[in-house]
């Protein structure tokens, strides 16, 4: 048994510089690996997920160091081998995949030279036997051409492949350790699929340990024999996948196993005579050349939340933007309470404008950062209501109550000084301050940890119902969409695949695509994987 | 106000001095300098000490009052120059990344053909024509410099156009003044600022070599540049005072940049804070 351990790590503790003191982040975690153990690191963003699976290898980023505690490595002190003898386990031994592939590998070499790095640096295998090997390996892990994907630039191929492309860098020099940080976070449900079944496949042929590192349980379910539940740098509880999942102990984790229980009230069916408050009638639209919408139509009612979802590419963002006018529409109408309105931007007037107004999907970059949070939110009721300052004031602090975040704490805050949820509050009040009839939400919840998520979509909901808001709700999170949806729109290559009643799209019969979406999101059932795999499976065999 | 200079760093400080004995130099030349500008004191090519602290230059002048008086010259004009040069390009710049399409191409081709020259030639040119008095000096080398300001603000404002804040504001219909004044100027301050300080040093140092060229300041005001083509001659029998002028305008653009680099620290670093 003794032998049979990779990585023992004990009472971590690391420490990052910030306001020119150093700060302890991780407080004495300890880990144990086995060799062909894949063990799940979860937690929210700031938990100390990565910095652990970053630690593990023995490395720290910039503005961190390990301040105390032991990480053992296959009999290796990992905090007192040379940075050189360090080189000649990173890539060999211990191999690591970054969440963002598009960003980790250089835009400039093509696939198969970034992976014959390692083997050449390490001397593992000549040229021509690691170009063989390759091809083995990216035959394994599903990757179309297997022989000739490799000649390809790292823009050539799509997401998900490249998120696999750079798994089998990992593996090119069969280490024992792989650190998965958050591989699929950034891919598509149906892409998603591909890339878990892949890294699972061949993390069990190869026989190696690994650490997963995720925020996503149901993932995290698919794919580790042992799950470890972090909070800001603790270690809340350790157990084996299938006890984590059926019976948590601490309530942290029972509370991120309870999130999706947000359940939208039903409200009553449109009438026919009510008049949507936005509609998008046959529209088409084009960036440059390329079709990017193909005769879409979709309305949306005040009171009432419109969802749109499908995979990205699917033009349902673009929607958003035509119903804005930043992007005119080719063909079709856009019309505001059954009025027809210009299709661009220039052509509207303030009191079109103030009607639809958005919410996006990075808070970070829709907030000015040089402007306070009383002008973000105060310049659109000043703008559109004509308020003077006394009133701007008094507006922007009924807002902030109203976002449930105390007027006098945040009122000359920057955004910088403020939480991702918050920041992603301010853009809400920001769209409130307009006092708009209709609130487009682009992904608002896609960028955040599950409970603010969860807080954010509550407190849409509240504002909903106070001020009769029309909600349109572009996601890929299917869950949400169950959550709060009254109708749903499916989008698929800039074409409407299926659009209803929330109740009419999630009840079969399906359209193929709906199907292939929602059978995509991942369950809570460690089985979950492995059955629709074989369903699959059987289903093209037949 | 008081915080922000008691936490400005050693650089800084050294900068802001340098800077302040210059302004007094140029506020009260006439009381400092010991005798006035332009009249001829003494023989030519006096040595240093006695009556005249640093010699006389080629007529006969005391070299130190022109020294001073120089100063009034060469930083007022590098000063309103420089701004002229930022006013201009700075806005079109901003302008040409906030309204695009065919603003941005206008603006954009006319600063092309402008920097297609090269400046020096190109201001030679503009001022043989213009006539050299300090008004067309600031204009020329202002709208010549203003190229170089407008390709970096509209680079800068590039970055700041393409975010979700700045398609925000479109959305709500916000004029273009408000967009240029609220959501971009005060992100691309930084390194505008930045710009502003080695901007300041170039002008600075065409002035001084359009004087030196004969094309500057004119006779018989004083300043650095012709200064040092006046004296130059003295080089040759191992005399540094020529260097004298060539070090003061040394001293002034290291000392700027040293406050601009403190600016920058400030605008990049104030609000920025790690989370």
């Amino acid at each position: 048994m003794q032998n049979d351990t990779l990585l023992t790590i004990r009472n971590l503790r690391i420490e990052g510089f910030s306001d020119g003191s150093w700060t302890e982040i991780i407080h004495g975690v300890d880990l144990d690996l086995r060799r062909g153990e894949v063990l799940g690191l979860i937690g929210e963003s700031g938990a100390g997920k990565s910095t652990i699976g970053l630690a593990a290898m023995g490395f720290c980023r910039d503005g961190c160091r390990i301040s105390d505690g032991e990480i053992n490595f296959a009999g290796m002190d990992m905090r007192a081998i040379s940075a050189q003898d360090k080189r000649g386990l990173f890539g060999k031994k211990i191999a690591y995949v970054a969440q963002s592939a598009a960003a980790s590998f250089n835009p400039a070499h093509k696939l198969i030279n970034q992976y014959l790095e390692g083997p050449m640096i390490h001397n593992t295998s000549s040229v021509k036997e690691a170009k063989k090997e390759a091809n083995e390996i990216f035959e394994k892990l599903q990757l179309p051409n297997p022989d000739t994907i490799g000649f390809r630039y790292p823009h050539q191929v799509s997401g998900g492949q490249l998120q696999r492309a750079m798994t089998a860098m990992a593996m090119s020099c069969n280490p024992d350790l792989i650190i998965f940080d958050e591989p699929t976070t950034a891919l598509d449900v149906t892409t998603q699929i591909e890339v878990l079944s892949a890294i699972r496949d061949i993390v069990k042929a190869y026989n190696a340990a690994a650490i997963y590192i995720t925020h996503d349980l149901a993932v995290v379910a698919q794919m580790a024999d042992r799950i470890k539940v972090l909070l800001r740098g603790d270690e809340i509880e350790e157990a084996s996948t299938i006890e984590m999942l059926s019976s948590p102990k601490e309530d942290y984790t029972k509370t991120l196993w309870s999130v999706r229980s947000i359940k939208a009230q039903a409200k009553t069916p449109i009438s026919q005579e009510q008049v949507p408050a936005i509609k998008l009638a046959g529209v088409s639209a084009q960036y440059g050349q390329v079709q990017v919408l193909d005769n879409v139509s979709m309305e949306i009612y005040a009171g009432r939340t419109l969802a749109v979802v499908g995979e990205s590419g699917s033009g349902k963002s673009t929607a958003a933007r035509v119903m804005t006018g930043l992007l005119p529409a080719r063909q079709g109408q856009v019309l505001f309470n059954g009025n027809e309105v210009p299709i661009s931007l220039a052509g509207r007037d303030k009191s079109d404008l103030k009607r639809v107004q958005m919410i996006y999907q990075m808070a970070d970059t829709a907030l000015n950062p040089r402007q306070k949070i009383s002008e973000i939110i105060g310049r659109p009721a000043q703008f559109y209501l004509g308020l003077n300052k006394v009133q701007t004031r008094e507006r922007v602090r009924d807002l902030l109550s109203q976002i449930e975040l105390e007027p006098d704490e945040y009122f000359d805050r920057y955004p910088s000084e403020l939480s991702g949820g918050q920041k992603q509050r301010i853009g809400i009040a920001r769209a409130l301050a307009a006092e708009p009839e209709v609130i487009i939400c682009d992904e608002v919840t896609s960028a955040l940890d599950q409970l603010v998520a969860e807080g954010i979509l509550r407190l849409l909901a509240r504002l909903q119902e106070q001020n009769n808001l029309g909600y349109m709700f572009i996601t890929h999170d299917i869950a949400t969409v169950r959550a709060i949806a009254d109708e749903v729109v499916v989008m698929q290559a800039g074409k409407v695949v299926e659009q209803g009643p929330k109740e009419a799209i999630f009840a079969p019969p399906h359209e193929p695509y709906t199907k292939l979406l929602l059978e995509s999101v991942p369950e809570m059932d460690p089985e979950w994987l492995t059955q629709l795999l074989e369903a699959r499976a059987a289903a093209t065999s037949i | 106000m008081k915080k922000l200079f008691e936490t400005a760093p050693p650089t800084a400080i050294f900068g802001m001095i340098i800077v302040a004995i210059y302004l007094i130099l140029m506020l009260f030349a006439p009381l400092i300098a010991p005798y006035s500008e332009t009249s001829i004191v003494g023989q030519q090519f006096e040595p240093w000490g006695g009556a005249f602290l640093l010699g006389t230059d080629n007529l006969g002048r005391d070299f130190l009052s022109r020294l001073i008086y120089a100063a009034r010259n060469t930083v007022g004009l590098a000063l309103l120059t420089t701004v002229v040069a930022f006013a201009l390009g700075g806005f079109s710049g901003l302008l040409a990344a906030a309204r695009g399409g065919w603003v941005d191409q206008l603006l954009s081709r006319i600063v092309d053909v402008m920097m297609s020259i090269p400046s020096l030639i190109f201001s030679l040119l503009l001022l043989t024509i213009a006539g050299t008095n300090a008004l067309t000096l600031i204009l020329v080398i202002g709208v010549l410099d203003s190229t170089r300001v407008f390709r970096l603000a509209r680079a800068v404002a590039l970055n700041v156009v393409v975010t979700d804040f700045f398609e925000a504001s479109r959305l709500r219909g916000e004029g273009l003044m408000w967009q240029i004044r609220r959501e971009i100027l005060p992100n691309v301050m930084a390194p505008l600022i930045a710009e502003f300080g080695l901007r300041f040093c170039f002008v600075f140092l065409t002035i001084s070599a359009l004087s030196f060229l004969g094309l500057g300041i004119q006779v018989p005001s004083a300043d650095w540049g012709s200064m040092v083509r006046d004296n130059a001659t003295l080089i040759s029998f191992g005399d540094i005072t020529p260097l004298i002028p060539a070090g003061a305008i040394a001293l002034l653009t290291v000392a700027v940049n040293f406050i601009v680099d403190w600016f920058l620290r400030l605008s990049s670093g104030l609000k920025i804070t790690k989370g």
